[in-house]
């Protein structure tokens, strides 16, 4: 009895799954972009969506930085309940499609030219063993100064072109009573500043070699040393209270003038946008000092999963709204990162996006387009954290000196690998 | 049961209809108890094994079942002895001590010190007492952030008596690698000694009142009847606030999330903290792994002392 009940079921299913129900219009789409800004750029995709017919089922898990959205991620694919998409980072999207539970794009890929206008370094990511399984949505930069121009003028500083104009500026602000340097004291910001002091002590050789590579020597040198020296430079011209600072908050000090500079990625740019600042009149964007044609990048990618076949029309239709010229440049310029695709048109974009784009297209062109250490997409996620636990700990003093650091740092990385 | 004993005997007719009664009844408090015991046992048990399972592996992001060996302990080991600079475990581990400890510690003597003045019959008690106990009712998350804005030096305490005129006023302990785990000692403090006082008075309302008039009457001084009568009397309610403020002592996480977000350098991590950390961000599945079962190790050294006195004292 039970048995012909389950050959019945089990009919029953075949014959629903062979008459292939008509194609679900709708994208499960997981994510951490919950705060306004963020929320009111991916509103463009899910209006490009609807143009097409496609409902929007939204799966927000807030977070910045998406620790908890990739926990529940974790647990939505161990539960074998893919969703469409989900907004994913670097080595991430690598270690599922390993898993082999990434869907294919390629075709939707060859049709719609990704391979020669997405940048190189980005495929490496979107890419796994020749298939498509990721859309990336924009390109941030991490290798950027955002510095409030009343104070600049008010202490007559010019842009820094090296390092040693960096400090000197540094100074003159402290001479004039200004907080110099604003920094969060959270472990990924100062290592994503230190990112961009490696870049700007070693140059692009050097940081691909140590921070890509991850090549011993390089890791060991004395130039990495000196990168050290030169954090703990900068990290003598922070106000006392900078441990556990939020990015955002020491933004706002550059906005509100009572910092002069900050080292932080293009997303601090949004945080100008939503204070109602223009760049050029009340902030200035320079690449980090001695990083210029330099780009350090990471990206947000969407991870498409392999949905059952009712739902791939729904996957491609998400995977070419996401990489249309015109969502990119839309979305792009509400975020404050640049697009994925080089040959997205600029007019758009203020002042420091024109500039992002032009370096983006530059540092793809030359070669000197790398991923961040700090924001994983230099090397897998034990590493980037064993890298952000050195640098910190080199910052609040539990690692005492550049030689300790440099030693902490090879040990730390070798035991990640 | 004896009574339905009867009912089967007197009333034949109906005997069969009875008998399936009683049995269900009989078997009423099994059925009831089923469903959350096989939870228990899934969830609970079930994931404790998987987790020890996991830990002799090479998991990684995903969990794996090939076993691999003690490598994640060899590393955790290796870690413990890791003192200069500290590893982020050995961090975690000293952490815990001086956490455990003090925490228990402070909130047990503020407790019962906060009872005894509770319990002189003075007026307002009824008022009193609630607004001690009422931290409990708040979440670690609640706790940690509003400590975390009173203990910024540029927010709360510090800012505000600056404000007032004490400039010299320094405190910067949230701020403080070395420090910092005493502000979550402090937060946790503030937490939950109103509810280990709830314990105590609840204690010294249970003491009876004749041995305390014929101590007074032998001419024993208050602080006398205190310490060896009162107190030596409380031993039961000391044992059970301990085994209370230990499992809340090695099971915080989110308090120190929220206070300090980790702390300068990650100088305020737990061992929690730890596991979080490796098994989530880092991708060390194995890592993680065996440091929950290290910790579960410690709480099942201080729980099974505990449930052996107990267990023995009851046939008594």
């Amino acid at each position: 009895m039970l048995r012909k009940l389950l050959i019945g079921t089990a009919l029953a299913t075949s014959f629903a799954f062979s008459a292939h129900a008509a194609d679900v219009k709708e994208v499960q789409m997981l994510h951490w972009w919950t705060s306004g800004g963020e929320a009111a750029a991916l509103n463009v995709l899910k209006g490009d969506l609807a143009k097409e017919g496609y409902a929007w089922k939204d799966v927000p898990v807030a977070g910045g930085g998406g620790d908890a959205a990739m926990t529940a991620l974790k647990a939505m694919v161990a539960a074998g309940n893919y969703p469409t998409a989900s907004q994913m980072l670097g080595y991430t999207v690598l270690d599922y499609a390993a898993a082999g539970v990434m869907g294919d794009l390629t075709e939707t890929a060859k049709k719609e030219g990704w391979d020669k206008s997405v940048p190189a370094a980005l495929q490496k990511f979107s890419v796994y063993d020749g298939k498509w399984v990721a859309a990336p949505v924009n390109v941030h930069s991490v290798n950027w100064l955002w510095i409030n121009k009343a104070v600049m003028d008010k202490i007559g500083g010019t842009e820094p072109k090296t390092f040693d104009d960096f400090v000197a500026l540094l100074d003159k602000a402290k001479a004039a009573g200004v907080i110099p340097l604003a920094l969060g004291g959270q472990n990924w910001q100062e290592a994503t500043m230190f990112d961009s002091v490696v870049l700007s002590t070693g140059g692009p050789e050097f940081y691909k070699k140590a921070f890509n590579d991850l090549d011993d020597a390089s890791l060991k040198s004395d130039t990495m040393k000196k990168s050290f020296d030169n954090l703990a430079k900068l990290v003598t011209y922070v106000d006392p209270n900078f441990s556990g600072r939020d990015w955002n908050l020491a933004t706002a000090m550059v906005i509100k003038g009572d910092a002069l500079v900050q080292v932080m990625g293009d997303w601090a740019k949004g945080e100008f946008h939503a204070a109602k600042k223009t760049p050029g009149t009340d902030f200035l964007c320079y690449r980090f000092p001695g990083t210029d044609g330099s780009v350090i990048y990471n990206s947000d990618m969407f991870g498409m999963f392999n949905v059952p076949d009712d739902r791939k029309a729904a996957q491609v239709a998400l995977a070419t709204a996401t990489l249309s010229k015109s969502f990119q440049s839309a979305f792009n310029v509400v975020k404050g990162s640049v697009p994925a695709r080089t040959d997205v048109p600029d007019t758009d974009f203020d002042a420091c996006g024109k500039k992002g784009i032009a370096d983006l297209k530059a540092a793809n062109e030359g070669g000197t387009l790398f991923g961040s250490l700090a924001q994983g997409y230099g090397a897998p996620p034990a590493v980037a954290n064993a890298y952000k636990d050195v640098v910190s700990k080199f910052v609040h003093g539990q690692i005492k000196t550049s030689d300790e650091a440099v030693t902490e740092l090879v040990k730390a990385i070798d035991d990640a690998k | 049961m004896s009574t339905v004993a009867t009912t089967q005997i007197k009333l034949t007719p109906e005997r069969s209809r009875t008998s399936v009664r009683s049995r269900l009844q009989d078997a009423l408090p099994k059925i009831v108890l089923a469903p959350s015991f096989a939870i228990t046992i899934v969830f609970v048990y079930g994931f404790i094994l998987w987790t020890i399972y996991l830990s002799f592996t090479n998991s990684k992001t995903f969990p794996s079942y090939v076993i691999t060996g003690s490598r994640a302990y060899q590393r955790l080991w290796g870690w413990t002895f890791d003192t200069d600079p500290p590893s982020s475990w050995y961090t975690s581990i000293t952490n815990m001590g001086i956490f455990g400890f003090l925490y228990i510690l402070i909130c047990l003597a503020l407790g019962l010190f906060l009872a005894i003045l509770l319990d002189q019959k003075i007026r307002g008690e009824g008022v009193l007492r609630p607004i001690y106990l009422y931290p409990m009712a708040l979440s670690f998350i609640v706790t940690g952030v509003a400590w975390k804005w009173f203990l910024d030096p540029g927010l709360g305490l510090e800012q505000t008596l600056h404000q007032w005129g004490w400039t010299s006023f320094h405190f910067d302990w949230i701020k403080n690698k070395d420090f910092v785990i005493y502000t979550v000692v402090i937060a946790g403090v503030w937490q939950a000694s109103g509810f280990i006082m709830a314990m105590f008075l609840a204690g010294l309302r249970g003491i009876d009142g004749e041995i305390m008039k014929a101590a007074q009457i032998d001419g024993a001084t208050t602080f006398q009847l205190y310490r060896r009568i009162v107190i030596p009397l409380l031993r039961p309610i000391f044992l059970s606030a301990f085994i209370v403020l230990a499992h809340l002592a090695i099971k915080s996480y989110d308090l120190v999330v929220a206070l300090t977000s980790g702390g300068p350098g990650g100088s305020a991590w737990l061992p929690s903290n730890f596991m979080y950390e490796y098994t989530f961000k880092r991708n060390e599945m194995a890592v993680g792994s065996a440091s929950a079962v290290i910790m579960l190790m410690t709480i099942v050294a201080i729980i099974v002392p505990y449930l052996y006195s107990e267990l023995r004292e009851k046939p008594r």
